[in-house]
């Protein structure tokens, strides 16, 4: 289906379900434990062995040698993969980082061993027997230090690594109001609750790999390539993971050494990251150095807007794209924003969740209450000043609709604003000196076709699989709302498949894309069944409803039990976008409060209060989720 | 983890005569470190005696109106006994703000007085660390030491006593009880039990090899405001950057002793005398010889500022009471 056009009234849209304070589906079994996490697949196949990963134990330079001896030889040991069996893998598409293979170290407890054993603490203890001898060189690891001399880069999402519009340098020179200021942020770990972690089975050229993975098509396209097998010989399944904040968003040395160590032992074998080494053997988010220079007229209307970003990843790395929001947020004619990168022998820096924006706007909404102060004007009256309806690069291209006004003034008014003393320090609560803060929230939507396949059986259940993910956000629950809405039936008879590469390819989780492409790709699919039902039946498909588990049409109902026949109904389609986002600008937004208490002799800081006002979302899917 | 050997001693002679059996032999009770750091090969005990069977359990009166812990009472019941909440109100505080509902549920107050430092050149086994394995180095001198020692650091090793129990017994002047494996009993001041590092960081306290601990025993209460007050990263479960346990009296007098910042908890007697004229005053003495690094040369500073909020709250205490 393709979607190039508004959306108008469709069956979505009468919210039996769809909409309502729904218990998570999935509730139930994460709540008691029996919700089947990567790792502890005893079920899936017999004689499962375990594989401990070692890793380098230097950050830059080479292996010289590894012995193995006294490893293969401890207790229980079974097999064992090293790095030096084999040149370096094939990347992944989505890959910077080598996963494994050679000799070559290019960041800390990057993979260099797995050891197979019968049980995890046999491999654990024998990977600790493993001998290696090191050639260290000098890396780099201080972004300060590389600052100055990196060069500019592009990043994720289009973003250039110089963007202009208007003459930034001459309206900056002749405002009257300036702000030229440095922020930084630290690098930061994914640590999700479950750690990555892959159970792989081969049988045959066949490999089965049970795994914790955001996106399912990308993993099983990145593990095929790195192995070195034709795609359609592995298949991924990933039903439920314990959090992935974009760390899970590749492919990662637990799946391909679990797939090496299968192999060699000639058994099943699992593999998790230990907490140690998440750190570092995985991806992170980048440390950033930024620059904002904010230009102003003293009435507060902003003239001229610099926003510049350095952050290290290693060779082929991108930035972290820190400016992205600056492009679009607020007004300003002459516009600057650029990104450099700068070569680190860090792990590979990529997705956490909100990447880009995370560092970013926490810098240019600093930015903005600073130059609000210089300008002695209110922070929420400076940015609703300075709101723009249209994507400021390109005039002629509005945003498809823009509330940030209204979440300010709303939360403002919430919030109790009014009641702020803008003057620091003023207002104590016993020792804790107590202030009011505001920010703009900011992500853009994201687009990506999503698919899915429905299936009605002679019990009249209705069956969705799609290799969607569920990491915690709801998934299963908001794909059986969307399946039960569209057939008509209660919940309980909506099953939900996900996870798994033999189902269609969907979106995926990740970077804000999840929940509205998956569930239009079921749309989708449940469209295609409903027309197939009502053509089967010789309905008008003009004048059909589906509910209460039957479907009618005039004066006739048929149960869909006995509409889907003997053999049930199966249909597949998916949500495929058209080119809407070149005539407008789709972004969500939100006004954020907060009340935050400072120490006043120890500068501990807390949270008292917050309050976030979010528009973008034309329809809420779960109001339980969405609270 | 290296394969070990395991026995349930059933009295402390019979724990004391497996540990003199056996040289490389760990006791073992709530197990919450000691478990953790075989796992990573950091501790590599031949065999584990487990003293859990052995009573030290209980919390008694001693002849001189103080109370005698058992060395197995769990912190979890220690914080919560009538006694310690009401006559020795800083160490209930001070047990409450350390780990986590689950870990104190199962440490016991010897173990606690035991716990080994979380520097994170310590835990990886890929970096030098000379208390882990003595003459290899310390990675944390020059690495990132925002968490490490200010004051009694050595060139040797700069890493904290982590805990928080010990610095609330430290100011009460507890001492710690033990029976070695020819039944002999001996007590040893708290003040003299944690080792500086020196040149021999890996030494960390005054037991001898197989020597047990059998309980702590607290002086008579002493009144004052018991105040234990810790700064950290995060609100809760984090180790502290700087914690400051306080009995301070009606007259301004009291005790005072640091967390967070030394290997060991950290009391000057000398400084104390400075108490009346607030925090800058004490904290002067108190952090004379310091060491920082450019990552926590901030603990100074934070020092004398925790300390000057347990003050002010001591005084609005005193100003509630009268």
């Amino acid at each position: 289906m393709k979607f190039d056009t508004p959306a108008t009234t469709n069956p979505i849209d009468q919210l039996k379900v769809v909409g309502k304070a729904t218990e998570r589906i999935d509730g139930k079994l994460k709540t008691t434990g029996t919700a089947p996490y990567a790792y502890e697949r005893h079920d899936v196949v017999p004689n499962q062995a375990y594989g401990f990963i070692l890793g380098a134990a230097i950050a830059k330079g080479r292996i010289s040698g590894m012995d193995l001896d006294d490893a293969k030889a401890a207790p229980g040991v079974i097999t064992i993969v090293s790095t030096l069996d084999m040149p370096k893998l094939p990347l992944g598409k989505t890959n910077i980082a080598c996963l494994f293979g050679g000799a070559e170290i290019a960041h800390y407890h990057q993979a260099i061993a797995l050891v197979v054993a019968e049980t995890f603490e046999q491999a654990r203890a024998a990977a600790s027997l493993i001998r290696v001898g090191y050639a260290r060189v000098q890396g780099k690891f201080d972004l300060a230090a590389e600052a100055n001399a990196a060069p500019p880069k592009d990043g994720h999402s289009g973003a250039g690594p110089i963007d202009r519009v208007g003459n930034f340098e001459a309206a900056f020179q002749a405002a009257k109001v300036k702000l030229d200021e440095q922020y930084s942020t630290p690098d930061q770990s994914h640590m999700m609750m479950e750690p990555h972690a892959s159970l792989a089975a081969w049988d045959g050229a066949k490999l089965t790999v049970w795994t914790s993975n955001q996106m399912i098509a990308w993993g099983k396209r990145d593990l095929a390539k790195t192995l070195s097998l034709p795609e359609e010989n592995v298949r991924l399944i990933s039903p439920y993971i314990g959090g992935g904040f974009g760390g899970k968003l590749f492919l990662r040395a637990d799946a391909v050494l679990a797939a090496l160590g299968a192999r060699a032992a000639g058994r099943p074998v699992k593999v998790a990251l230990t907490r140690p080494m998440m750190a570092n053997n995985t991806t992170h988010r980048p440390a950033t150095i930024q620059r904002i220079r904010i230009g102003a007229s003293l009435d507060g209307k902003i003239t001229a807007i610099a926003h510049e970003s350095t952050s290290g990843n290693l060779p082929d790395g991108k930035p972290e794209t820190a400016v992205a929001q600056t492009k679009l947020l607020y007004a300003g004619a002459n516009r600057l924003t650029f990104m450099k990168l700068a070569i680190l022998d860090l792990p590979e820096g990529n997705a956490m969740r909100a990447p880009g924006e995370a560092p970013g706007l926490m810098a240019l909404e600093i930015a903005m209450d600073e130059m609000a102060e210089r300008l002695g004007l209110d922070p929420v009256e400076f940015r609703v000043l300075n709101d723009t309806q249209v994507d400021p690069e390109k005039p002629d291209r509005p945003f498809s609709r823009r509330q940030l006004v209204k979440c300010l003034r709303e939360g403002a008014e919430h919030f109790g604003w009014n009641k702020r003393n803008p003057k620091p320090g003023q207002v104590r609560d016993g020792r804790w000196l107590v202030g009011m803060g505001v920010a703009a929230g900011f992500r853009n939507n994201q687009l990506t076709k999503s698919a899915a396949r429905v299936r009605l059986g002679r019990d009249g259940v209705v069956t969705v699989e799609t290799d969607m993910t569920d990491i915690g956000t709801g998934t299963y629950t908001i794909i059986a709302q969307t399946a039960a809405e569209m057939m008509g039936v209660p919940l309980d008879k909506v099953v939900v498949l996900l996870g798994d590469s033999s189902f269609p390819v969907s979106a995926g989780s990740g970077g804000q894309w999840g929940a509205n492409n998956s569930t239009a790709g079921v749309y989708a699919a449940c469209v295609k069944l409903r027309e197939a039902i009502a053509q089967k039946l010789g309905f008008n498909p003009a004048d059909i409803e589906f509910a209460d588990g039957k479907v009618c049409s005039g004066d006739r109902s048929v149960l869909l039990a006995e509409a889907a026949g003997d053999k049930g109904l199966s249909f597949e389609d998916g949500i495929e976008y058209g080119d809407l986002a070149k005539k407008y600008q789709q972004s969500t937004f939100a006004g954020h409060f907060v009340e935050a208490a400072v120490h006043s002799f120890t500068g501990e800081t807390r949270i008292r209060r917050m309050l976030a006002v979010c528009a973008g979302a034309s329809l809420i899917l779960s109001q339980r989720a969405a609270k | 983890m290296k394969p070990f050997t395991y026995e349930r001693a059933k009295s402390p002679a019979e724990a004391a005569a497996a540990a003199a059996r056996n040289p490389d032999a760990k006791f073992i009770a709530g197990g919450t470190n000691l478990l953790d750091l075989m796992k990573l090969e950091i501790e590599t005990p031949k065999h584990l005696i487990d003293v859990n069977g052995l009573g030290f359990d209980k919390i008694e009166p001693t002849p001189d109106g103080g109370l005698r812990i058992g060395a197995l009472v769990r912190n979890t019941d220690l914080a919560a006994d009538e006694r310690i909440r009401r006559d020795y109100g800083v160490l209930s505080r001070a047990i409450v703000a350390g780990a986590s509902g689950q870990l104190r549920n199962k440490a016991t107050t010897a173990g606690n007085l035991l716990q080994r430092t979380r520097c994170p050149y310590f835990y990886d086994t890929n970096q030098p660390c000379n208390k882990r394995k003595p003459g290899s180095g310390c990675a944390a001198l020059g690495g990132y030491s925002r968490q490490m020692a200010v004051i009694g650091v050595s060139d040797a090793c700069i890493a904290t006593y982590p805990g928080d129990m010990a610095v609330a017994m430290r100011v009460l002047g507890a001492s710690v009880e033990t029976v070695n494996a020819h039944g002999t009993r001996r007590t040893i001041p708290l003040g003299d039990f944690h080792k500086l590092p020196g040149t021999t960081p890996h030494v960390e306290n005054a037991l001898a090899p197989g020597e047990l601990i059998t309980a702590v025993t607290l002086p008579r209460p002493v009144g004052g405001t018991q105040i234990y007050y810790k700064v950290r990263d995060r609100a809760s479960y984090a180790f502290a950057l700087v914690s400051v346990a306080a009995v301070i009296q009606p007259d301004d007098t009291g005790q005072v002793a640091v967390g967070g910042i030394a290997p060991r908890p950290w009391r000057v007697e000398a400084a104390e005398g400075e108490l009346p004229h607030g925090a800058k005053a004490v904290v002067g003495l108190l952090l004379t010889g310091a060491k920082p690094t450019n990552d926590n040369k901030f603990k100074i500073k934070l020092v004398e500022r925790t300390l000057g909020a347990v003050l002010a709250e001591a005084k609005e205490a005193k100003a509630q009471n009268s």
